[in-house]
């Protein structure tokens, strides 16, 4: 028998990503998607990637889910690896979640404040009943209009904090002109290395992977470090993104994007020095995206165990395990690496097992 | 301190909060010298020896070391590397529950010998005949050295945690509450097995029990300790059969009665 | 391509690559974090190795890129398409004409010289990671050097076993002081790390780590005195160029148990067929069939 070894990569390439177009595509006698039809219409997805993806780019995000065929890590990733390639003109100041043009705000923690309970477009009193009617094409009627639409509702946790009942606010207070006195670090530029501070880690938090931080938040409510949580305010809305270019020296505003804020009010810490104040767990996420911004605040303030005196011991408090796991991109490609040739390494296992039953059979024979 | 001191502490200060942990503690151990730091829970003798042994700074104080080629060594000003080489060479520690210390899921002469290969032994054969020698040495049968730890009773995993400890030849061993956790029986055993190596062996060893007949057993001299404070110290025997403090007596007292 | 820098990277990102790895070279064997770049190829697909290439890369370069010791696996078929869209610079699968060899999982046969670079791409950077996941302790540990366990790991394989178990990814000491993980090559390929001529650059995108051999460095596989360390091989000779000597893929050939073993190294192979060397399962030469055809 004469043998010739295995060649073709490339071709074998090239057919593979002709018959991933054809694909992707779909029945051709289909109309294809508009992207902005996915902006429009599959929006808690665009939002998911742009968080994921860590850009605000409605329309990239859009194109990306349609170019990965709704694989929203694949997207994900789509956008992060164009974003890598952008140029870094500056930081903005501090966004101003007070400040947001409202849509929705609720809190777990008082009845009735200022602003008031908003419901806004949620699916929390929804019942999860598939709706045949919007498959035949129905059209809803207009909703109510709110009267206080776009207009400033002040935060939860400054009621709190005008008491002296919640801890201060860490790092924001030490800002002053909407200009952050340490510029905050940077994760896609500096290597993550431990222990990491708070910014650190709530960047990676809110770049990292929803159903990961949803299973890590679920199992610090089931005892693997519990921190006694509860809802001071999710909000959500559109707040101004202010930079300061140098040439000009003050701020101007670059525009809107859509935030959901967490603020999770915790178990007090104290001592007999120190009177009890309630703790924070904060969740910040590009978009519509409460699941994720609650997980984020549940799982920032479990990783603050040890900054606050309590026993670390659960995987949520462990901000190795979370921070080095929390992110869909690194963990996909390499679970997914596994799929790469590995018939090298298989070939030295392979001899060395062989090796072992001999040795382990002739001892035996012996 | 004297020319031949091993271990030398002057002026030991440490509190947690507003506790005082150590008030100008003093302390002093002499080569193949067993010091026992006795008192309840709360004394402080268990931060005493968290404090000899490198591991925990005071805020006041100096402990020295005597290393073996007679050099005074300021155990809190040394670079972490030379105190992490010391403590796997020259000195040991025995924890209270030897699974702090064991590696559960490395057979027993990987246990005993890796402090050996931790100072550069290269040679399987002879790590493990040592790690057989050591085995007996401690009472385990030198056939069971390829055995996991998981499968040994509580005593038996103590007497390995100090076959793992002893087997670079310290000089000092630190112990804390070595018999601790064991049924009383077991105990006995151990504590013999104990006091006949570090006899044999010429090791010093500062042991932290609150178990008077432990300290009775093995040390020389005793050091008792109330709220931080070292109260009376002497002779095991002048201090158990006539103490002058009150807390000692008390202390003494009430093991007699109990 | 247009809209991206030469070689994908932008300049900035490669001046910071670059300052990684002379730190690299200058602590043989001392991992250096690095700020890893997100790629447009997966992590776990060589986006460490990657940005190394495109650090080092200069449009005089010829780069080979290989997984498996073969240049014709797609992912090797990937890497080297990307480079070649990216920077436009020469690609070759010949060893010896290449300046700059991008590897996964192997050392090429034929030895390197002191004009080329090898870029391994390491999927996980830390040698002590099965014994130790904390990285701050690992930290701490190769700062201490404190090996201890590592041979821990070594002397129980050889109770349970009789020998060292590790076939690939064998730990190695790097100018007598850094622990370190030749990648996931085969032991078989250790020795050839020792005293090499090439600078060997080693990169982990997704853990953020480079680390280096310079020139002429010693590399040693870590073992026991009366338990020295040695290489196993398929012990067959290949296939199609007769070589006795190379690291060998095993092919299976029907479902009644036929395997063929073939050099694991396309090039080694390929070279040593043109010059003239067969193997037993080698096409016969000058078929009367093809000479009619």
């Amino acid at each position: 028998m004469a043998y010739v070894a295995v060649k073709g990569g490339e071709r074998a390439i090239d057919n593979a990503h002709a018959w991933l177009a054809e694909d992707r595509r779909g029945n051709p006698s289909i109309p294809p998607i508009d992207t902005a039809q996915i902006r429009e219409q599959l929006g808690r997805s665009v939002d998911r990637v742009m968080a994921e993806g860590s850009l605000y780019d409605e329309e990239l995000a859009a194109l990306a889910i349609r170019q990965a065929q709704g694989d929203l890590i694949e997207a994900a990733f789509l956008v992060r690896a164009y974003r890598t390639t952008l140029p870094r003109f500056t930081a903005s100041a501090p966004v101003d979640t007070a400040g947001m043009g409202i849509r929705r705000r609720i809190s777990a923690v008082f009845k009735d404040m200022p602003g008031g309970q908003i419901l806004g477009p949620t699916y929390d009193y929804t019942h999860r009943l598939i709706d045949f009617a919007e498959a035949a094409g129905f059209a809803p009627p207009p909703a109510p209009e709110m009267d206080s639409d776009g207009i400033a509702i002040g935060r939860i946790n400054d009621i709190l904090d005008s008491e002296g009942l919640i801890e201060a606010d860490g790092r924001a207070d030490g800002m002053a002109h909407g200009k952050a006195e340490s510029e905050p670090g940077d994760l896609t530029r500096t290597p993550l290395a431990f222990p990491a501070a708070r910014d650190i880690r709530l960047q990676s938090l809110a770049r990292g992977d929803e159903g990961f931080l949803l299973a890590m938040a679920y199992s610090t409510q089931r005892g693997w470090g519990g921190s006694h949580p509860f809802v001071g305010e999710i909000r959500v809305g559109e707040a101004s993104v202010d930079i300061t270019p140098p040439e000009l020296g003050f701020p101007i505003d670059i525009g809107d994007i859509t935030l959901t804020e967490c603020q999770m009010v915790n178990q007090f810490a104290g001592s007999k020095t120190q009177p009890p104040q309630f703790t924070r767990g904060y969740g910040l996420v590009f978009g519509h995206a409460e699941r994720k911004a609650m997980s984020m605040a549940l799982v920032d303030r479990a990783l603050r165990a040890e900054e606050l005196g309590e026993t670390a011991t659960a995987p949520a408090q462990n901000q190795e395990f979370v921070l080095y796991h929390c992110d869909n991109i690194e963990a996909t490609g390499f679970v997914e690496h596994l799929k790469l040739p590995h018939y090298v390494d298989f070939q030295s296992e392979l001899e060395t097992i062989r090796r072992m039953r001999a040795d382990a059979q002739k001892e035996y024979a012996a | 301190m004297t020319d031949d001191t091993l271990l030398s502490a002057r002026g030991l200060n440490l509190r947690f909060g507003n506790i005082p942990a150590l008030i100008d503690v003093d302390a002093d151990l002499w080569p193949g010298e067993v010091l026992a730091i006795v008192g309840e829970s709360g004394s402080g003798k268990t931060t005493l020896l968290q404090v000899l042994s490198g591991r925990v700074a005071p805020q006041s104080g100096v402990v020295w070391y005597r290393d073996p080629e007679g050099r005074l060594l300021d155990v809190h000003a040394m670079p972490a590397p030379a105190l992490r080489a010391l403590h796997r060479s020259d000195w040991g520690f025995v924890h209270q529950n030897p699974r702090d210390n064991l590696r559960m899921g490395v057979t027993a002469g990987g246990n005993v010998g890796e402090r050996l290969m931790a100072q550069g032994s290269r040679h399987y054969g002879r790590i493990r005949a040592e790690a057989i020698d050591w085995l007996k040495q401690v009472e385990i049968d030198g056939a069971r050295v390829d055995d996991l730890p998981r499968v040994f009773s509580g005593g038996m995993l103590q007497r390995l945690q100090i076959a793992r400890t002893l087997v670079t030849h310290p000089r000092l061993v630190f112990m804390d509450e070595p018999t601790g956790g064991l049924d009383v029986s077991v105990q006995a055993r151990l504590l013999d097995l104990i006091r006949s190596l570090v006899r044999r062996l010429n090791i010093a060893a500062v042991l932290v029990t609150h178990d008077l007949a432990v300290a009775r057993l093995l040390a020389n001299r005793i050091m008792v300790m109330q709220r931080g404070v070292v109260v009376e110290a002497g002779l095991t025997d002048q201090v158990l059969d006539d103490p002058q403090h009150a807390y000692t007596q008390l202390l003494v007292s009430s093991v007699l009665s109990a | 391509m247009t809209g991206y820098n030469f070689a994908y990277l932008d300049e900035q990102t490669k001046r910071m690559i670059r300052r990684a790895i002379l730190k690299a070279v200058a602590i043989p064997g001392h991992q250096i974090p690095f700020g890893s770049r997100e790629m447009p190829l997966p992590y776990g697909w060589g986006t460490g190795g990657i940005q190394l290439t495109a650090a080092v890369l200069g449009p005089d370069d010829g780069l080979k890129v290989i997984d498996q010791g073969a240049d014709d696996t797609t992912n090797a078929v990937s890497i080297r398409r990307f480079f070649a869209r990216t920077a436009g610079v020469t690609t070759t699968t010949h060893t010896a004409d290449a300046t700059i060899i991008q590897t996964r999982h192997r050392i090429p046969e034929l030895k390197l010289t002191d004009k080329q670079i090898i870029v391994y791409q390491v999927p996980q950077p830390e040698p002590l990671s099965k014994l130790e996941s904390s990285r701050a302790e690992t930290r701490r540990m190769h700062g201490l050097a404190e090996y201890g366990l590592m041979h821990v790991r070594l002397y129980e394989d050889i109770t349970r076993f009789g020998h060292v178990s590790i076939s690939y990814d064998y730990p190695v000491m790097v100018g007598g002081r850094y622990l370190m993980s030749p990648s996931p090559i085969p032991a078989f390929d250790n020795p050839k790390m020792h005293m090499m001529p090439a600078l060997q650059l080693f990169g982990a995108g997704r853990e953020q780590r480079i680390y280096a051999i310079p020139p002429y460095t010693t590399v040693e596989s870590l073992d026991f005195d009366d338990h020295p360390f040695r290489t196993t091989r398929a012990p067959h000779a290949c296939g199609l160029c007769g070589a006795a000597d190379s690291y060998l893929d095993e092919v299976v050939t029907d479902d009644r148990g036929g395997r063929l073993y073939v050099c694991s190294d396309t090039d080694h192979c390929e070279t040593r067929r043109t010059a003239g060397h067969t193997g037993t399962e080698s096409p016969p030469v000058d078929a009367p069939a093809e000479q009619a055809a």
